[in-house]
């Protein structure tokens, strides 16, 4: 049977907690949702997030040894970044890892991994002929379902491409 | 070249050319980069910004797709050559307005800018008037390629071009494009427009980038997410897509105001011309909404006293720093006012 909230007595309790007093001993509680929030001890699971963690920072909660860990490389901790939207340096990416990943995902559309180009020395005119080849199909498929306007887009974009 | 041979030129955002330019003012393709070993701006030293800005300059200089470009040196310019690149969209307003060692490498037709020390070490910039997202991809792809084979960037295999900020990580591109929207907002259907954006997760800003309002119906819609899509498929995706839809939307308002509404069309266009022939003290923003108008005159063939390259250059001159660069000194707003009232009076009368 469910155990009844201790704070409203309707709901039942779904959050259960072990206080531990100053005096060492341990009291137990069961609160439902809404009071649990109400006390502040339960997030709802969706905004667990970047504001919730800022929140955690500022309030010098759990988390604070979080916010102050320092990148080796640049001396900048997670809460420089915090405060100033910006990172110190490259390695920050690898230091604070864990602490970026739900960030990039919100900002990223919960993208996580890099699907384009890579640095490094790549064949001018290979990709050209790629790029011109694609445009080529496009163009024709274009005029095939009568998509005139594309296909003056796509063979200005062409003529332009082979005149470069 | 210099500063004063720029002003000589028309920019090559105003050019009025390239498909769909009807709708299309420009397309420009931002790279944002950082050299591997040195911090990110924000906490790079005096010493650490001059190397970079040297080493980045030097790089850029002898790469083929910068063969006619000229470095500048922005710390030590004046800060009116700093607002006329700024308002030839040649670098940002944060990088006119950073401290420190900080600089632009630019051709000389404008299509290209290297801007070094602004929120990343290195934000490669490729400009053309009118929807030319594919081209410009492969002047900007191949100015990348060049200059990493000459500077090391900070890349991650699984997190890509590693910037200041997560919000350009990735790809570290953002394709923008900037367009007239006039009937949109005149019908009120640039609410809907704006929504759509919202979803998909695109920018809508003013003129000017980040921060600044729609100025005489000028929008710019960029992408905001840099992860997780190749180049190639966000380009397509502006180019072939989302542009396209915006333009058909824009033509079909402006045929609808020419169908249903054309007296009212007409008086707006008019009274712009009437505003712009007599006014004796005249702000940029008010200059632009007017010249907005007579855009869409022009646009629609109604006004056939101009074309939009005239038009066009009547915008870039009456920028303030532009008209004070002309000028030779700084002004007041007020006696800016007048001068550009006189500019655009002397011009509009030729076409009597």
């Amino acid at each position: 049977m469910a155990i009844p909230c201790q704070a409203c007595e309707k709901n039942s309790a779904c959050v259960h907690l072990t206080d531990i007093r100053p005096s060492g001993e341990a009291v137990e509680r069961h609160l439902c949702e809404s009071c649990a929030m109400k006390e502040g001890v339960a997030v709802k699971p969706h905004t667990m997030s970047a504001t919730v963690l800022e929140e955690f920072i500022k309030q010098g909660l759990g988390l604070k040894s979080l916010a102050e860990r320092v990148c080796p490389q640049c001396g900048a901790s997670f809460k420089d970044f915090h405060e100033q939207g910006l990172l110190g340096c490259p390695y920050d990416y690898t230091a604070f890892a864990d602490l970026l990943k739900p960030i990039i995902e919100k900002a990223q559309e919960g993208a996580a991994r890099h699907t384009g180009k890579t640095p490094g020395p790549s064949d001018e005119s290979a990709r050209r002929q790629t790029t011109l080849s694609r445009l080529q199909r496009s163009l024709k498929q274009a005029v095939e379902t009568e998509q005139y306007e594309a296909a003056a887009r796509l063979r200005d974009e062409i003529r332009i491409l082979e005149e470069r | 070249m210099t500063i004063d041979d720029l002003m000589l030129q028309r920019g090559e955002w105003l050019q009025g050319t390239g498909p769909m330019s009807d709708v299309v003012i420009s397309s420009r393709i931002r790279l944002a980069r950082n050299l591997a070993n040195y911090p990110f701006r924000n906490r790079a030293g005096e010493s650490d910004l001059a190397e970079i800005l040297r080493t980045v300059s030097e790089g850029a200089l002898s790469c083929r797709s910068c063969k006619d470009a000229v470095a500048l040196d922005l710390d030590p310019a004046d800060p009116l050559d700093r607002q006329v690149l700024v308002e030839r969209h040649l670098i940002s307003r944060q990088l006119a307005d950073a401290p420190g060692p900080r600089g632009v490498v630019v051709t000389r037709g404008e299509t290209l800018a290297v801007m070094i020390n602004e929120e990343d070490h290195v934000r490669l910039q490729a400009l053309r008037s009118g929807l030319q997202l594919v081209a410009l991809w492969g002047e900007i792809n191949a100015l990348d390629d060049e200059l990493a084979e000459r500077v090391e960037f900070a890349f991650d295999g699984r997190l890509g071009y590693l910037t200041a900020c997560p919000t350009n990580l990735g790809t570290g591109i953002r394709v923008s494009v900037m367009l007239h929207l006039p009937a949109l907002k005149l019908t009120n259907e640039i609410v809907r427009v704006a929504r759509a954006a919202e979803e998909l997760r695109l920018a809508i800003r003013g003129l000017y980038g980040e921060g600044t309002d729609a100025v005489g119906d000028f929008y710019q819609i960029s992408n905001q997410t840099t992860l997780g899509k190749s180049e190639e498929e966000i380009v397509e995706e502006f180019g072939e897509s989302i542009i396209p839809r915006v333009v058909e939307y824009e033509r079909a308002a402006r045929q609808a105001l020419i169908e249903k509404r054309p007296v009212q069309l007409d008086d707006r266009i008019w009274r712009a011309f009437g505003n712009l022939r007599t006014a004796r003290i005249i702000s940029s923003e008010e200059t632009l909404l007017h010249l907005s108008h007579l855009r869409l005159g022009i646009a629609t063939g109604r006004f056939p006293k101009m074309d939009v390259k005239e038009l066009n250059d009547l915008i870039m001159p009456t920028q303030p720093a532009h008209l004070q660069k002309r000028t030779g000194r700084t002004m007041s707003g007020e006696e800016r006012g007048a001068l550009r009232a006189e500019y655009l009076r002397e011009r509009l009368h030729r076409l009597n």
